[in-house]
């Protein structure tokens, strides 16, 4: 595969959130504002550019029945440092993204592409990867958030977009849309749209239901 | 005796891990096609989080928190910037035991429960749990009755999701929508029917 497409692959078509599956859990929890997403893919970027580095400089002198636990370990102090550069810098989203920082550790993308590629490529590939990688899930997170922040709170970042009813405004904000379900919905319908748009990454039925006889031959 | 319950009807609950929080939902979508399986992964949840979480509980309040080391004449050290390395590191060594004990003594039960117990070191909901009991500062006994609850909450969720997919597989779904994409409406559903409990808080 040729530097660009492990770059440009892992954007939509493939993506890690909408076709692996991975990492879900903070797209789904930290996405009701734009600016929590957005800390959110910075950090899972730098944690998985930083984790990928790490280990693909060390990846021949791992030897592969130890090597998750390396792996981990190499993770977790990669988020531990992240995590406390957050408490410093900005306490106050540290404080609304709570666990959700820290679950990086045992976020499915990090430790899927150290042993899907660090573990075998280069340096200068992993980091293609990571980048790639971190920006598909970026992606998925702040068009979530958008949908989210801006129907639901008539809001992008704190900033006001549409002028709310309460505050004498036109716009009679969507409440659901700041509840927890809702993102199951709105990335439900992303994928729909994803598999239409790429027909390819449709999963097979494991029934096909029978068709309806044909009403002239009755 | 009412504290606990309180805690456990609460993880159970209003705080399901799965439905509230979105924990360990990687896992969630991709092993609940069947009941059957999803019961023997709900099990395995349940013992890891109701040992994982009272140890983690332990180790934080006796080792790592500001002044916990005041028995060793270390009172002014503050190890909490460990949490999440030694929280990750129980876990995984505590799954290993686990694994080792069930395989030497129950092999029955290692049968229906082996495959999953490594794939829960990086479940989210396990670490998830271990630093909601930190960030709420739960005393021991509290800590065993949320990482029980915790554990039979996301059992519950599974189990429910995997009964509805049993079914939908003979529906008629919308080209592009088969799969995953219906899964996630359907937990979507689930989860808007959990939040009306919450209306009932105690």
């Amino acid at each position: 595969m040729s530097a660009k497409d492990t770059f440009i692959k892992p954007l939509v078509s493939e993506n890690p959130v909408t076709l692996h599956v991975l990492g879900i859990c903070s797209a789904l929890a930290i996405t009701n504002s734009l600016t929590s997403s957005l800390i959110m893919s910075v950090s899972l970027t730098s944690v998985l550019v930083i984790t990928n580095i790490a280990i693909s400089l060390i990846r021949k002198h791992l030897p592969s029945s130890v090597r998750l636990i390396v792996q981990i370990t190499i993770i977790a102090s990669a988020v531990a440092v992240i995590d406390q550069v957050l408490t410093a810098y900005l306490p106050d989203a540290a404080k609304t993204l709570s666990v959700y920082v820290a679950l990086i550790v045992t976020n499915c993308i990090v430790l899927g592409r150290a042993e899907a590629c660090a573990m075998k490529c280069g340096v200068g590939t992993s980091i293609l990867d990571a980048l790639g990688n971190g920006l598909g899930y970026s992606i998925i997170l702040i068009v979530v958030s958008v949908i989210r922040e801006l129907f639901g709170n008539g809001s992008l970042m704190g900033y006001k977009i549409l002028e709310l009813v309460q505050d004498g405004g036109l716009y009679q904000p969507n409440a659901m849309l700041m509840l927890p379900p809702s993102a199951f919905f709105i990335i439900g319908f992303l994928v729909w749209v994803i598999r239409s748009w790429k027909p390819e990454q449709n999963e097979n039925a494991d029934f096909k239901p029978t068709p309806l006889p044909d009403r002239e031959k009755r | 005796m009412g504290a606990f319950f309180d805690v456990f009807f609460r993880a159970v609950f209003l705080e399901n891990l799965a439905l509230a929080y979105f924990l360990g939902m990687c896992t969630f979508l991709a092993v609940s096609k069947q009941v059957k399986t999803t019961v023997g992964l709900g099990v395995a949840v349940i013992v890891v989080e109701t040992i994982s979480v009272p140890l983690n509980n332990l180790i934080y309040n006796f080792v790592l928190r500001e002044g916990a080391l005041a028995w060793a004449n270390l009172g002014h050290m503050d190890f909490s910037f460990l949490g999440l390395l030694s929280q990750i590191a129980v876990i995984a060594a505590m799954i290993q035991i686990l694994e080792m004990v069930l395989n030497r003594f129950f092999p029955a039960l290692y049968n229906t429960l082996g495959i999953f117990l490594p794939l829960l070191t990086v479940n989210c909901a396990i670490l998830g749990a271990s630093l909601f009991m930190v960030q709420r500062d739960l005393a021991f006994i509290e800590s065993v009755a949320f990482g029980f609850g915790a554990g039979v909450g996301w059992a519950l969720a599974i189990v429910m999701l995997a009964g509805l997919r049993e079914k939908m597989k003979y529906s008629d779904v919308p080209a592009g929508l088969e799969g995953l994409g219906i899964t996630f409406i359907t937990t979507g559903l689930i989860s808007l029917a959990f939040m009306g409990i919450a209306g009932l808080s105690f």
